[in-house]
């Protein structure tokens, strides 16, 4: 049996291709069944996300499995098959193995490393496992997967750092103040990338936010917005001491919070800390702030550095992580050929017991009077012979550490003894388990 | 016995010193795990350690400098495993441990013998007073590992230089509030611990208060770490600057325990 993958993402296809052939998350039922009830396809998941769609499916015919799955995914949305070929991929085998783990992983991702991916690849077996599109197989090849992605999580360091400005602004106020549920957010200035950056603040859990703008309807406004307090752009330093974080993008051609202010302000905090982000270009803040006894300045540059720095340490983290999943794919193959093994071994001593009781039958009718445990006799002689034949081929078989040789043998009986696949679902579900 | 012992808990430390400095370069659970067991079973070690020592010499063992060391490094871990236990910040235990090694190290480095009492020094006093000291020593060990734990976090900070070391460093406020929390209770155990001094120094010699160098040393690192406190509570001395003054405190604290053998001795002398 094997493992194929059909798909496209955010590499190979613009999002005007990708939205076309995705399929909403709440009504996969119709998909997955009309999947797996192509010809020669046994087993289903579908994964759609905003910035990938892929089926990951089992067959026997490698070629015309993947050939129904492309053209089911044009047929499906109504695309042109040969518009859709040039965004598409398509995987057997090991690189099917390889690519499913490196997605789990988050090293297939636009942003390497982040955590969403892994929760949707979860989600979409959870429908797959829901309408019973997924067997042994695919179970097994998906769970490994989400362990993969769990071991890379947990052996490097690939998401442990933020990866845009707004979450290392967030990042650095952590480490700077722990828990945020106490913290007060001082917006100053209403830009959009302020604005962003406040947000994240909201969702990590910031006590209140405080708004000023010079503006002050548009103040009141956003201050509305994030359920916060508006300040009059005149009051500001008499509201600084109440913020431990202060952002600001006012649109001022010159700074309008310097140092001497700050100390001030930090006196009247009894020290203590202060965060100021100053996403304005030109600055809002004199730089010298950051000399204040315990303030800690940054601008969008000292931001966009720390991302870069995050995103260097994830590029080293990912070849860890490649590393990991090359090693993983060795094991589930190992567990894919013994899976093959059984079935193959039940359908040979199937066949050879066939032959000997046709056989068998056909001598003891043309024999006439046989002494009466004669029949008995030949019995176990013609099974003993059986057995013996087939010891050998099935001791080899079962050494299932043999790795790529082993699917050999499988593929060499079934031709030379023209076996079917004899295994039904149950019987593999027994041998799961 | 004793000698195995103490051996012991020379080795056990040892172990968990270099597993929490591991942890340092690899933070992986399994070694703050590791690290937590083997610093508990040290602790044990040592302290049955000492408590058998208290019952062969009759006496709270710290009299010499083998003793006191030994029992300053057993106080850094008791403390330390509070505040591990309390704050869960395993990365204390690389600053601390190392600490506490060294101590011990030194300590086997001086001569084990118990020697008899001197009659002035034989009183309850005795216990009271080293143990409240060497207490409050402990707690401030702790702020010292803590502040300089702050020194390098704020420095990443400040320089925008996020190095190897900041993501595994704990938030300034949680340092801060751990220092903070150490010289509560240091402070308190120090000042009982003079006060008890002073009361075992009038029934003994008759008078409360001597001026010999280490009653002069410990009333300036009483005042040192006064000053702190004091500025804390009303001027909100914090962070950086807290930082600084808990490390001169522990600097002369050092020096009011160990520097001042190697002056002309006092009343104090261990020699």
């Amino acid at each position: 049996m094997n493992i194929i993958v059909v798909g496209l993402s955010h590499k190979t296809a613009g999002v005007e291709i990708r939205e076309k052939v995705a399929f909403a998350p709440t009504q996969m039922e119709k998909p997955l069944r009309a999947v797996v009830a192509l010809p020669d396809i046994t087993e289903a998941v579908i994964v759609s996300t905003c910035n990938r769609v892929e089926i990951y499916a089992t067959t026997r015919d490698v070629a015309g499995g993947m050939a129904r799955l492309k053209r089911f995914l044009a047929d499906y949305h109504k695309v042109d098959l040969e518009l859709l070929e040039k965004h598409l991929y398509a995987y057997h085998g090991e690189d099917a193995t390889r690519h499913v783990f490196r997605v789990a992983a988050s090293l297939d991702s636009m942003v390497v490393g982040e955590p969403q991916i892994l929760g949707q690849i979860k989600t979409s077996y959870g429908y797959a496992a829901e309408f019973k599109s997924s067997g042994v197989i695919l179970n097994r090849f998906l769970h490994k997967a989400f362990s993969v992605a769990k071991r890379v999580r947990t052996e490097t360091k690939i998401a442990s750092s933020a990866v845009s400005v707004a979450f290392a602004a967030v990042e650095l106020a952590k480490k700077i103040f722990g828990d945020l549920s106490d913290k007060v957010v001082l917006l100053v200035g209403a830009g959009e990338m302020c604005e962003l950056a406040a947000k994240h603040f909201i969702n990590s859990g910031v006590r209140g936010v405080m708004v000023t703008n010079r503006t002050f309807e548009r103040a009141e406004k956003l201050a509305e917005e994030f359920d916060g307090k508006p300040v009059r752009f005149e009051e500001l330093f008499d509201h600084l001491h109440k913020a431990d974080i202060i952002l600001s993008s006012t649109g001022a051609p010159h700074f309008i919070i310097k140092p001497k202010e700050v100390d001030e302000v930090i006196r009247r905090r009894k020290l203590k800390p202060m965060f100021f982000i100053d996403i304005a270009v030109p600055r809002d803040i004199d730089p010298k702030v950051n000399d204040v006894e315990n303030v800690y300045l940054y601008t969008v540059d000292d931001l966009n550095g720390v991302v870069a720095t995050n995103l260097e340490q994830r590029k080293i983290e990912a070849a860890k992580a490649e590393a990991i999943v090359e090693q993983e794919i060795g094991q589930f193959f190992k567990w894919l050929s013994s899976l093959e093994v059984t079935p193959t071994i039940v359908a040979l001593r199937t066949r050879f017991d066939d032959v000997r009781r046709t056989e068998l039958a056909k001598t003891l009718a043309n024999w006439k009077d046989l002494p009466p445990d004669a029949e008995k006799k030949l019995e176990s002689l013609t099974n003993a012979i059986m057995n013996k034949l087939l010891h050998q081929p099935t001791s080899i078989l079962k050494k299932t550490d043999q790795g790529s040789r082993n699917e050999l043998y499988v593929d060499a009986l079934r031709q030379l003894f023209e076996l079917e696949d004899t295994a039904p679902r149950e019987a593999l579900m027994e041998i799961e388990e | 016995m004793n000698a195995l012992l103490f051996n012991s808990a020379l080795a056990i430390y040892s172990a968990a010193t270099a597993v929490y400095l591991a942890f340092l370069v690899k933070p992986r659970d399994i070694f703050g795990r590791a690290a937590h067991w083997l610093i508990s079973t040290g602790f044990l070690v040592h302290l049955i350690f000492t408590l058998n020592r208290f019952r062969e010499a009759g006496h709270f063992p710290i009299t010499n400098l083998h003793e006191s060391l030994s029992f300053f490094s057993l106080a850094v871990i008791g403390v330390f495993i509070v505040c591990e236990r309390r704050y869960h910040v395993f990365i204390l235990g690389s600053f601390v441990t190392p600490l506490a090694l060294l101590f011990l190290a030194l300590s086997a480095g001086y001569p084990s013998d118990i020697m008899p009492l001197n009659p002035a020094l034989k009183s309850g006093w005795l216990s009271i007073h080293t143990a409240l000291a060497f207490l409050g020593y402990a707690a401030f060990a702790i702020s010292f590992g803590v502040s300089i734990m702050y020194l390098i976090q704020s420095h990443y900070l400040k320089k925008k230089k996020l190095g190897a070391l900041f993501q595994k460093l704990p938030p300034l406020d949680l340092l801060d509030e751990i220092s903070y929390r150490c010289l509560t209770w240091g402070f308190p155990l120090l000042t009982f611990a003079i006060i008890s001094g002073a009361i075992w120094a009038e029934t003994a010699w008759g008078t409360y208060w001597s001026w010999d160098p280490k009653e002069t040393w410990s009333l300036i690192t009483w005042f040192v770490y006064a000053a702190l406190l004091h500025g804390r509570l009303t001027t909100g001395w914090r962070g950086r600057k807290a930082a600084f003054l808990s490390i001169l405190g522990f600097a002369i604290l050092l020096f009011t325990f160990l520097g001042l053998n190697f002056l002309p001795p006092g009343l104090h002398s261990y020699k």
